[in-house]
Parts: structure tokens; sequence; C-alpha cells
């Protein structure tokens, strides 16, 4: 195995194979001056400072790893930790990384902040950030998510933010994205993207990455503190795949396994699910080279899954490598299971989860019933199931 | 020299412009389009440029992306576009220059679709979203090949931008005279100027000018300044709404 794993992206952008940087000329001088910025403040202890404050003060970090007693009990194996993303301030983990793109947005001058949102928690996480750092937001969401969203919707503009519908292609995530980047094409000089996953052109994926990275640092911090030792397994669902190497990164070094959830959807021989690596093949979308949910003409497919954060036909590039290098197992759970989850969740701990972060508590269920009861398994909680509750009413037949 | 490189020097030679109109094949037919391209070898282009739908065209407006919808809906795909290309070939006697995002030409594989491309007589090829960085995989075999490969260039162009798009560009340089997306609102001020004369500085290659020109007065002001003027959203807007595009392009041949 390659030792220096931990120090990609190379200085183009590349994890291995995957990754760089696929757009339009017109967005290279800014990707530039964003990536001189970020090498930049990341060094910069005003910067750090402010950040590392607001993230104790605002966003409420760190966040708790809190041992499921009796869903350890209910499973009969490894004892079970929750890091508790949904915890932080606007219910995930996305806020890490929108605030703190939103200070080097302000940094670097410029006046106005743009994003995409799916299930609408990165564009709710965006608009907090511009609200607090005082920037003009827009924030792009298809037509078909604006539909099932309406509240997050509403909250985006309770918080000063402009919602644009996009209304072309399937009016959902990929299509919000890109809607977002020929805004930014077109408005770059005062502008910057937030992008909300660990995706696009460099140096979003390695950025992106870094913002989420407190999430293992913490995580390491307190299972040692905890049980004095690190833990056998790391378990987080993957869509772009942020809160899932916000967990990771800290353990890459570490002799820990780790496993990402992909979406199932209705299984993979449907052709209904968002499992990349299951059902996908190299490609070029949206900024970057990962594996992508085309069809043999190389278009891109429609995804499903009944959580709209995993809903997207594309990976982080980082994902793909650290699937190559076998640091990191990559598996998927079905709507189902996640449903299932997302109620054996909230009876056993009286917690909701998000239907993103159902997914891994499904497989936390799998993995550690197949342990010894002296295994330890964190699971990343990447944000609470409030905004999904409408959603698993409606699943249930039942008229809220 | 290349057939594009002949046509901007023939026409530098008489003190003309590169006239180059843009269709979506596919849009609504590839019968259609074999009809479009000879309307428009007749009404005065001297190359044009044919696009390859796409699912997620991320530097179009609105007006490109609902054709290339239309176009995804009639079953067009990059392998068919490269057949009608050889069909048109046979009575066509102008360069064409294929318009695609890099991922189609990825999934049927670099090399191949060069050698596809160069077997039906396809001239140039624009990827959108391909820089230099990430283009060698293409840039190495289609010069062996002998396939233009065009990059662009943007009013956000740095100096460093500039010399290495120029080095790399084959065929002409294509200038995007607007911060955005196609078919946008063009807006021809000393920006666009002084981001010319340094690309000329960097470079002895033609530069073409597309993005937002829409009336034969802004083509004409814009050739003035450049060596070809580029004319897609206005073409395809016109295909869109069943109106004649003969004429309209004669317009602009006039002016430019």
């Amino acid at each position: 195995m390659n030792k220096k794993f931990h120090k990609l992206p190379d200085a183009k952008g590349h994890f291995g194979r995957y990754g760089g940087r696929f757009v339009p000329e017109t967005l290279m001088p800014a990707l530039i001056e964003l990536e001189r910025a970020y090498g930049k403040y990341k060094k910069d202890r005003n910067f750090l400072n402010e950040l590392k404050s607001l993230q104790r003060d605002f966003i409420g970090r760190p966040t708790p790893l809190y041992f499921a007693r009796n869903l350890t009990e209910h499973v009969g194996g490894a004892r079970i930790y929750l890091k508790r993303e949904d915890l932080c301030h606007t219910g995930a983990h996305k806020i890490n990384n929108a605030l703190a793109q939103a200070l080097l947005a302000r940094k670097m001058g410029k006046t106005r902040i743009i994003a995409e949102t799916g299930a609408g928690q990165h564009g709710v996480a965006t608009a907090t950030g511009a609200a607090l750092t005082g920037l003009e937001c827009e924030i792009y969401m298809g037509s078909e998510d604006i539909r099932r969203q309406a509240l997050n919707v509403f909250r985006m503009r309770l918080l000063g933010a402009k919602v644009t519908e996009v209304s072309i292609g399937s009016k959902t995530l990929k299509d919000a994205i890109n809607e977002a980047l020929r805004d930014w094409t077109t408005n770059v000089r005062n502008t910057h993207y937030v992008m909300g996953t660990v995706f696009g052109p460099h140096p979003y994926p390695a950025m992106v990455r870094d913002f989420q990275s407190i999430i293992g640092v913490e995580a390491r911090r307190q299972i040692l503190k905890a049980e004095q030792r690190l833990p056998d397994c790391l378990i987080a669902c993957v869509g772009g795949g942020s809160n899932s190497i916000g967990l990771f990164y800290a353990f890459l070094k570490d002799d820990v396994k780790m496993t990402g959830v992909e979406a199932g959807g209705r299984g993979i021989r449907t052709g209904m699910h968002a499992a990349r690596f299951a059902g996908g093949s190299l490609g070029i979308f949206q900024g970057c080279k990962s594996y992508l949910l085309q069809d043999s003409n190389g278009n891109v497919l429609g995804t499903h899954s009944v959580s709209a954060g995993l809903d997207y036909a594309s990976v982080g590039p980082e994902h793909c490598y650290l699937r190559d290098i076998e640091k990191v197992r990559y598996t998927y759970a079905t709507d189902r299971e996640a449903l299932k989850a997302f109620e054996l969740l909230g009876r056993t701990e009286g917690i909701i989860p998000a239907l993103e972060s159902a997914h891994a508590i499904a497989e936390a269920v799998k993995t550690a019933s197949k342990m010894s009861r002296k295994s330890i398994i964190i699971v990343n909680l990447s944000g609470r199931g409030d905004k999904d509750v409408q959603e698993v009413a409606g699943i249930k037949g039942i008229n809220l | 020299m290349s057939r594009i490189e002949q046509v901007f020097k023939d026409l530098r030679e008489a003190g003309r412009k590169a006239l180059i109109p843009y269709i979506m094949a596919g849009d609504p037919s590839l019968e259609a389009t074999k009809k479009f391209v000879s309307d428009l070898e007749r009404s005065g282009a001297d190359i044009i440029e044919i696009g390859v739908p796409f699912s997620d065209p991320l530097a179009d407006g609105p007006t490109i992306q609902r054709a290339s919808e239309r176009s995804l809906q009639q079953g067009t795909t990059l392998k068919k576009v490269l057949a009608l290309v050889k069909e048109i070939k046979q009575y066509c006697g102008i360069p064409l220059v294929l318009m695609t995002y890099f991922n189609p030409v990825f999934k049927l594989g670099v090399r191949r679709f060069i050698k596809d491309a160069v077997g039906a007589g396809v001239d140039g090829v624009i990827i959108p979203d391909l820089i230099p960085e990430e283009a060698a995989e293409l840039t190495g075999p289609a010069g062996q090949y002998g396939l233009d490969t065009v990059f662009l260039l943007a009013p956000t162009s740095t100096k460093d931008r500039i010399s290495k798009v120029a080095g790399v560009s084959t065929g002409f340089i294509y200038y995007v005279s607007i911060t955005g997306i196609t078919g946008s609102r063009l807006s021809m001020g000393k920006a666009m100027r002084d981001t010319l004369n340094s690309i000329k500085k960097a470079s002895e290659k033609p530069v073409a000018v597309g993005f937002g020109i829409s009336n034969p007065q802004e083509a004409a002001r814009v050739a003035g300044l450049a060596d070809g003027v580029i004319i897609g959203s206005a073409i395809v807007k016109r295909i869109a709404e069943g109106r004649d595009i003969k004429r309209f392009v004669r317009s602009i041949r006039k002016a430019v």
C-alpha cells in the first residue's frame, strides 16, 4: 500500500487516477484563486481561531460520542458508538463545511455565495453561513426537490437566501449543481461557490474533506478517552461522501476497518439506486473523474434513493481511491433496510436519524451482530431525521 | 497544415473573416441536421460546428440545453453523430468540428474516438469541460491522427492561462466572449479587446469568438477584432421555432 495516501491529492487535484479538474476554462482562474486562498488560510492563525470559536459557540462542537447501550444490547454484538453530528446547529454535519467556506469567501473579498442543494440540508447550512457572515446568498434547487422539501425551502428564505428553482433535466440535485456551476461561470468575479460535498473540481474534494475532518479528529480523541483504545470499525453513509470522509480521515493511518454505505434504493438489479460502486463505471461528471452511474453512451443516469442526500449519480474521487487501495470497503443498504433502521434507532435510543444516516445504522446492525461483544464500532450519525418525518409518514401511508 | 488552418490562412490572405455556425446534431432529427449542414454551407459558412448532445451540458444556456434534451430524446449518441458526419462529408466541402462534453468521448474511449472521428472526416473537436492540464490523453493521439483540438479562453483568463491554452490549441483558439454560458447577452467592452490583444501577442494561431453573438451588428463588430465569428444559440433558437436559418446566416455572412 502507498504509505503517503493521506497526503493526496497531488498538485493537480488527483487521487490516483481520480479527481482532477474538468470545468469550463472560464472557471480556471477562480479555482486557482480558491486553491491559493485555501492554501493560505488553512495555515492562518486568525482564520483558524475564528473558525474554531464558531465551531464551539455557533455549531456546538465538539459533538458527543454517544455509547448506544440499548441498540448494542438489542443487536447483541459489538459495542456501538454514535458520533452525534445530528446535534450540530442546523441538524447535520453540512454546517461544518458551509460555515468554513462562507468565512473563506469573506476573506477572499467575495460578496455573494451560491450553493446547490438536494434535500435542503446543505442549502440551509449555506444560508446560515451567509446570514452569519453577511454575504448575499442564492441556493439552486431542483423543482422536484422544492416540492418534496417545502419546509427547508422556507427555512432558507427565512434565513435571507434566495432559492432558485431548476426545472430542466431530472429537476433534482445534479441539475441544481449544473445550474450553480453556470451561475458561478457567469458571476465568478464576486461570487464563491460553496460546494456541499467532497466532489467537483480541485480543490473542493480536498478542502471539503479538511473542513469535515474535525468529525474524525474528535471521535478519535473521544473513543480513546472512553475505551482507552481505537475502534475496530467505522461506518458512515456515502452520498457525495463528505460525512464519511470526515469521520474516516483522522483514522487513515490507523489499523481500523472502515465501511462506506451507499444507497441501494430498490435494489441494484432494478436500476433504481445510487450505488455507484456496485453499479457504476469510471466517468467524468461535474468537474472530476470518478465512479458514475451512466449509460453506454456516457449520459448520466437517473438515480433513486428514499434519502435525497444519497441520491446522486457520482461519488467523491477520494473514495474511489480509498476503495482501490482497499482501505475502505463500500457496500449499500436498500430503502427498506434504511427505513427499518430509521425506526429501530428511534425506538431503542430515542434518536430519529436522518434517512441518510439510517443507511449507516442499517449496516452497523449487520456488522455488529457478527462481531464479539468486546469489539467497538463508531457510526457517524450525520444528521437528524426531522426533515424526513413527513416523507416516512407518507411511505407508511399516514396522512399528517 | 490542417484543413481548418488552411481555411483561416486562405481567408486571412483574402482579407476575410471566418463564419462558424453551430447546430445541435439530432435536433429535431439527424435527417434535419444533414439538411441544415447543406443550408449552412450554401449560406456562406466556412466551418461548421456540430454539437453532440449530453445529459448535463453545464457550459450551455437554456437554448442549447433544450436542444440537447430534444436530441437525446431522439436517441442521438456520439456514435450516431460520427456516422452522420461520415455521410455529410461525402458532399460537404468545408471543415466540420464536433463540440462535445468529455464524458461521451471518455466512455467511448479517447483513442477510439479519435480514430473514428478522423475516419468519419471530422476535422476538429471542441470539448468545453476539458482544460489543457487534463487533455494529454486526447491531444497526443489527436496530433498523430491529424485531428485539431480547439481549446477555449475567456474574459477571466490570466496571462498564464492564455499562454497555456494558446500553446496547446490547434486549428484555432476559441475565445468565449462573455463571462458566462452559451446564449448569454454579449458585452463587447474594452476587456474583450484587451484579452484578444493578449491572445494575439501570445500566439499567431487564429482566434474565433463565440457565446452570445446574436445578430449581424454584433457579428460585424466581433469580426473587426477576431479571425472568426461563431454563432450558436441564435441559430439553434431559430431551428427550435421552426424558422428558416438560411436568410439569417446569409445576413451574418454579409456582416462578417
